[in-house]
């Protein structure tokens, strides 16, 4: 792999950048592997990234039906923070953060984290409480956030309204400076980039039809493309998780929904944070680029469609308007839709099976992304060692059967 | 945005009316103080998550305040026919 620099880029630039080397490659699927990766997600990618990193496992494969990063990587709205309520999820995120925080250089790749800030507000005495206590929880942790009132808010975001009269009143909010957005591609390239570096073969346009078994052990995998063998199979199929789940005969406690986002046209810098509203259920930043990103709610039922009601959107709106009364005349791009896993406790799956060589990284429901690189390295270590990672313990399937739930809904910032 | 047939008002009606039940035919254990930790949990987290034909419960919320159950494809969200609680679906098929 040839290293971006500012020298590489002056070099190339003598030759009309037509030589650049491909990111990665494209390879022809080997009969055998030892771990293979379904999914060509972030969480995909970062997991063969940090086997082969760290692990020293190279002979891997990922395959994604589609293109690399195409799913949920490349419809949410980028948010990431770490001010989850319980240690154990707190932690995991946390983990998560610090790797962004050395991701561009790790990865020799630019993924513009941008540690911005994020605002969650509370509209009312009950969020204001919730609020405190989760910043209470989260310094206890060691992680970085404070209580900030109406006027700390104004300073931080302008164009906020805070009047006492305005239908949401803001009382507060709870604000984490470490925060902050990333650009999502970016992510899903750099590891792959990195990955293949390593001699991990992405293939894309190979979809999992099948998962083989021999009792009950892995051997590999069915796809369109004929069958793969492997010794170890990692499935990070996010909204499809539950399909991928029943070709091993399994079931899992998530339910798939669609989740939409939504951005504006670009306009001219106007809101260096991000701010969420649980209550009002909106949360909007601006991209580099200009455009205000907003997120909305979760459909109430099950889908795949990846599209959801307008009414969520609509909701959303409202909400958003009501916050930055100037962003009413904005006229909105594109609006698109996720799949998102959700589990009864708001909480991920970063677990070993009952079927040997099987494991599964699902159930990040809305709020997956901040968690990429984490999720990556906690499920590598998983899959490896095939034992749960420390930090990935709490969040093993069986958490369903002893009781273990890890109720996270209150700082899911998306009510499942 | 659903249109969903409430077969107690027998009326179409716009989705924002409705409230979602989850997974329709699920039967509450008659003796759950019977079943193992894993048998419990089978019933109150693990779901079927078709994608496809998929068969659920709606609620009338803002209408006639009763349960239903509604037969959908998960992929296309085309209601195939709403029918009663306990009565059984005409259309059942293997998710896609």
């Amino acid at each position: 792999m040839k290293k971006y620099s500012g020298f590489s880029l002056l070099k190339n630039a003598l030759s009309y950048h037509e030589n650049w080397q491909k990111v990665w490659r494209s390879p022809t699927p080997k009969k055998h592997y030892d771990v293979v990766i379904v999914g060509g997600g972030g969480h995909g990618l970062a997991t063969a990234y940090y086997l082969a990193k760290i692990h020293g496992i190279t002979n891997i494969a990922v395959i994604e039906k589609g293109y690399l990063g195409g799913g949920n990587t490349a419809r949410n709205t980028t948010i990431i923070r770490s001010n989850y309520l319980w240690d154990e999820a707190s932690q995991l995120y946390d983990l998560s953060l610090k790797l962004w925080e050395g991701l561009s250089q790790e990865l020799n790749y630019n993924v513009m984290f941008s540690q911005r800030g994020v605002l969650n507000l509370g509209h009312n005495l009950q969020d204001m409480r919730d609020i405190e206590r989760r910043v209470n929880a989260n310094r206890l942790n060691g992680i970085d956030g404070e209580v900030v009132s109406p006027q700390r808010i104004k300073e931080i975001a302008p164009l906020i309204n805070i009047s006492s009269d305005s239908r949401y009143p803001i009382l507060g909010a709870s604000w984490q400076p470490r925060g902050g957005t990333a650009r999502h591609d970016a992510v899903a390239w750099g590891y792959a980039r990195g990955a293949d570096a390593l001699g991990v073969d992405l293939i894309q346009q190979t979809e999992v039809t099948g998962i083989r078994r021999q009792g009950g052990a892995v051997i590999g995998v069915e796809t369109n493309h004929g069958f793969i063998g492997a010794a170890k199979v990692a499935c990070v199929t996010a909204g499809n998780s539950g399909v991928v789940a029943a070709m091993a005969g399994l079931r899992l406690p998530v339910e798939s929904r669609p989740l939409q986002a939504l951005v504006s046209e670009p306009v001219k810098p106007c809101l260096d944070t991000v701010v969420m509203s649980n209550a009002v259920h909106g949360y909007i930043s601006q991209s580099d680029k200009g455009d205000l990103v907003i997120g909305a709610g979760v459909d109430s039922y099950n889908g795949y469609g990846q599209r959801g009601s307008f009414h969520v959107v609509e909701h959303t709106i409202q909400a958003i308007c009501e916050l930055f009364p100037s962003f009413s005349r904005v006229r909105m791009n594109r609006q698109w839709g996720g799949i998102v896993d959700t589990c009864p406790d708001a909480c991920p799956i970063i677990s070993k099976t009952s079927i040997k060589g099987l494991y599964f990284n699902c159930g990040w429901g809305t709020g997956g992304f901040k968690a990429t690189p984490g999720s990556g390295y906690v499920f590598a270590d998983t899959v490896a060692n095939d034992h749960p990672h420390p930090l990935a313990a709490a969040f093993s399937l069986d958490r369903f059967n002893t009781g273990a739930l890890i109720d996270e809904h209150g700082a899911a910032g998306v009510a499942h | 945005m659903l249109l969903i047939h409430c077969p107690h008002c027998q009326e179409n009606r716009d989705e924002e009316e409705f409230s979602y039940g989850g997974e329709a035919h699920i039967v509450r254990p008659l003796e759950p103080e019977a079943l193992n930790d894993q048998a419990w949990a089978d019933y109150l987290f693990f779901r079927t998550n078709s994608r496809g034909i998929h068969h659920e419960m709606w609620y009338h919320a803002m209408g006639c305040r009763r349960y239903f159950n509604a037969t959908r494809n998960t992929l296309t969200y085309e209601i195939l026919e709403t029918y009663k609680t306990g009565t059984q679906p005409t259309i059942v098929g293997a998710s896609a």
